[in-house]
């Protein structure tokens, strides 16, 4: 069972995200930010982080590049949910070292088909 | 996999209304002068979360809403546009635009759309004025990403082949760095074999010797060759994280000679669509938008008896769930397990039971007895709420009415987190309201005037809630000019509220206000009362069990002090005893309990009896005639014990037999599971079983003064 952290300040996107893994069979621990990321990430080794990319304390994109820091995430997927708008917001994940993103507005099956990407 | 979204709902909401309330404080927080970015972050992840959230449960009204205050900020926050006043009018009036629309979503009620096209035409015109430093003149930046532009076309020219032989040859040469990203080749070519029939050949020349090798550097590069009737955005979906980390080559797989035509994929004109569909509606709403925009900014403040009336609906909706501290949640297990522990240990001295365990027996009760309470404690506290849920919403109300009213004035809340019990926060707002608007309105002068008077500019208006006893205490203090006592007096005697030589300490001045059909306002507005106000926010605070004071300065300012219990649950309350009942008395309304002698009391003629203390006559109230009791002590009142009650700012004598003893009670509805009763207020249950009613001091003072 793959292991996912996801990290969003919205508690019904998380609670969304969280939900919907779950019942895809995935082991899902949520974090409210990306300090909290930051610390469950260090306490276990997950196979991939879904991130937003605004949140309080430490954004999704320093979130990511302070990941790919840790020895444990060099290769790890980590995807950011960003809105459509956002290009740059892609680019400049995708330059802290995100994998990819997922686009929101997103629905369930979008999440779980693109998570499938990156996890086996 | 199907999932119903419908279960976050009630989350997004509630998360919604705080997210709008944390923009509200925001916006009222910038200050013009000096932009704290920090701030403008917070107020746009407001935005940004709700858009977000709004899309992905399906509410694209709100979405689309959302969309234009997020563009708005996002250009503040970045600094492409400057903070303007009018930018955060604007702003203001879409939260409130956005809180309806919510609202009206979470009751399934329809939404008012007008009113919705209204704000959304203020913004996008807010969004292309001229306060934008760059750009000044164009929309919206659109930025249509050169990449799915360019590369959907060049697949274009291809699809009309699809036919003939479909597939795919990609050249795939990534760099070295591209497995840093967390992307893998081998998870990429997993996908495109889902697509069709997968055909890899690894270049592997780049592959430096085994010395040379960094193990994580990727030296491979790959054609491949997918065969089947795949559409080119699949093909191109799966290579869309690795743009800029490899070098990508995409082709049809046979190449005839063809003419490039117009007929474009579906895809395109979709994407294009969408990324460009922002311009015309833009440029299209913000022609006829001028002449509302006006009426959108002016609306604001005039809207605020009905903001008022949506925050007190508010109140009522943020109380079907509140949000408790886990430390409280964890002390209440912790004492439930404590008493499971006794109630069994207990149950083991009740098995085998002999005199010799007595003493064990009443070391349990002992401790069942202290884990109760504490119990009783907890459960007490998970009801409390910080005062700051009621506290919030005043910024907006003073910026609201002291911008209307012309009026500097600046809103200190201090204490905050002050605790106190959920129920009482829901029935406080409205008589806080009221007071708030009468210290803006009457109490803090006009700026010029205040500066004739040798005071700074700006008025305070200070809410301070604090602890004190088993009481919290929430005063409004402001700097204005204070209570005029002899315009006060002037106006009762005027109105025949009291006798025209009446002398009056500057308290029962004071308390004047508090009288029915009473307003010393010269002329009334429509922000504060037409003088059925003070009795009536008198009247319920009384209702809650709390009293209201009143201390002013003439040219000084004004404080008014609110004295609440902290739970409508439990109350303080001093047992008397009328005859055989036991009645309890709130022990709030309590001013002192004696023995009188003959020589005090005083009978007028038709007027009832009064007695004389320290050369004060304050009425009696026999209880047992009230109660219809037959008296334990004859009905003489040397017999029997006095205690002094205040009701609505009167003194009043309570003629009972005797004082019992002070408790703690907990109060039962009367009214629920009997009828409303004059003169009491609920019902408890006394330890030997009993009932004894709880009076309901104001309601026997109005009574028995009739």
């Amino acid at each position: 069972m793959a292991s996912v952290l996801a990290v969003d300040d919205s508690a019904s996107m998380r609670k969304m995200v969280t939900f919907t893994l779950k019942s895809a069979g995935y082991d899902v621990e949520e974090a409210v930010d990306g300090v909290d990321a930051l610390t469950k990430a260090q306490t276990r080794q997950f196979d991939c982080i879904i991130t937003d990319v605004n949140m309080p304390n430490k954004d999704g994109i320093t979130l990511i590049r302070d990941l790919r820091l840790l020895p444990n995430y060099k290769y790890t997927p980590m995807l950011t949910l960003t809105t459509e708008s956002g290009m740059e917001k892609k680019l400049e994940g995708k330059a802290a070292g995100a994998t990819g993103w997922i686009v929101k507005p997103f629905d369930p099956d979008q999440l779980l088909k693109t998570l499938k990407k990156v996890l086996g | 996999m199907s999932i119903d979204m419908s279960q976050f709902h009630q989350v997004f909401f509630e998360e919604c209304f705080e997210g709008l309330e944390a923009m509200e404080a925001g916006l009222l927080n910038l200050d013009m002068g000096d932009i704290d970015s920090e701030v403008i972050n917070t107020i746009f992840r407001g935005a940004h979360s709700i858009k977000g959230g709004s899309g992905t449960f399906g509410f694209s009204m709100v979405a689309d809403f959302t969309h234009i205050m997020e563009t708005l900020l996002d250009e503040m926050r970045d600094g492409r546009r400057k903070v303007t006043q009018t930018a955060i009018n604007v702003l203001l009036g879409s939260v409130d635009c956005l809180r309806e629309m919510l609202t009206s979503i979470q009751n399934e009620q329809a939404v008012e759309e007008a009113g919705v096209a209204k704000h959304k035409a203020a913004l996008e015109q807010e969004l292309n004025g001229s306060a934008k430093t760059e750009h000044s003149s164009a929309p919206a930046p659109i930025t249509i990403s050169p990449i799915a532009a360019t590369d959907v076309d060049d697949l274009n020219k291809t699809e009309d082949f699809e036919l003939n032989e479909p597939g795919w040859k990609i050249a795939f040469c990534p760099y070295l760095d591209l497995l840093k990203t967390g992307n893998d080749p081998v998870r990429m070519f997993r996908e495109l074999a889902e697509l069709g029939e997968l055909t890899a050949f690894p270049n592997i020349q780049d592959i430096p010797s085994i010395y040379e090798l960094d193990p994580e550097e990727c030296n491979i590069s790959w054609d491949l060759k997918v065969t089947g009737d795949i559409p080119a955005e699949e093909i191109k979906e799966i290579f869309n994280w690795v743009e800029g980390d490899c070098e990508l080559d995409i082709q049809a797989l046979v190449v005839k000679a063809a003419p490039v035509t117009k007929k474009a994929a579906p895809a395109t004109p979709a994407i294009k669509e969408t990324e460009a569909d922002p311009v015309p509606a833009t440029v299209a709403s913000s022609i006829s938008a001028p002449v509302e925009i006006e009426a959108a900014i002016a609306k604001g403040p005039v809207k605020a008896a009905q903001i008022e009336a949506e925050q007190a609906k508010n109140v009522v909706q943020a109380a079907s769930s509140i949000r408790v501290d886990t430390a409280k949640i964890d002390a209440l297990i912790n004492m439930v397990g404590e008493v499971v522990i006794t109630q069994s240990m207990l149950g083991l001295v009740g098995e085998n039971f002999s005199m010799d365990k007595v003493d064990q027996l009443k070391k349990g009760l002992a401790q069942l007895e202290r884990h109760t309470r504490d119990l009783q404690q907890s459960v007490m506290n998970v009801r409390m709420l910080p005062i700051s849920f009621v506290f919030s919403r005043f910024p907006r109300l003073v910026h609201d009415i002291s911008s209307k009213l012309g009026k500097k004035i600046e809103l200190k809340l201090v204490g905050e987190n002050t605790e106190i019990d959920k129920s009482v926060v829901e029935l406080i707002n409205d008589p806080l309201v009221h007071l708030i608007r009468n210290s803006l309105d009457h109490g803090i002068e006009m700026p010029a005037a205040r500066l004739a008077a040798g005071k700074p500019e700006t008025g305070i208006i200070e809410l301070r809630a604090y602890h004190r006893g088993g009481h919290i205490v929430i005063e409004i203090i402001d700097d204005g000019h204070g209570l005029n006592r002899k315009k006060l007096i002037g106006k009762a005697i005027e109105k025949g509220l009291i006798e025209d030589n009446a002398t009056l300490t500057d308290k029962q001045a004071f308390e004047l206000i508090f009288m029915p059909g009473f307003s010393t306002a010269e002329k009334l507005t429509d922000i504060s009362g037409r003088g059925v106000g003070m009795d009536v926010v008198r009247r319920n605070i009384e209702a809650l069990g709390g009293n209201i004071e009143i201390a002013s300065e003439l040219g000084k300012g004004t404080t008014i002090a609110i004295h609440l219990p902290l739970t409508l649950a439990i109350l303080d309350g001093q047992s008397v005893a009328v005859g055989d009942e036991t009645y309890i008395v709130p022990l709030v309304s309590i001013i002192e309990s004696i023995n009188i002698t003959e020589r005090m009391l005083n009978k007028v003629a038709g007027k009832g009896e009064t007695f004389r203390l320290r050369n004060q006559y304050i009425p009696i109230i026999r209880m047992h005639k009230i109660f219809n009791v037959q008296p334990r002590n004859t009905s003489k009142m040397t017999e029997g014990v006095i205690v002094v009650v205040e009701g609505q700012g009167v003194l009043c004598g309570l003629f009972v037999d005797d004082l019992l003893g002070q408790q703690q009670v907990v109060i039962k509805s009367l009214e629920a599971n009997y009828r409303r009763v004059e003169g009491v207020s609920g019902a408890t249950i006394l330890g030997d079983g009993s009932v004894a009613l709880i009076l309901d001091v104001p309601g026997l003072v109005r009574f028995s003064s009739r």
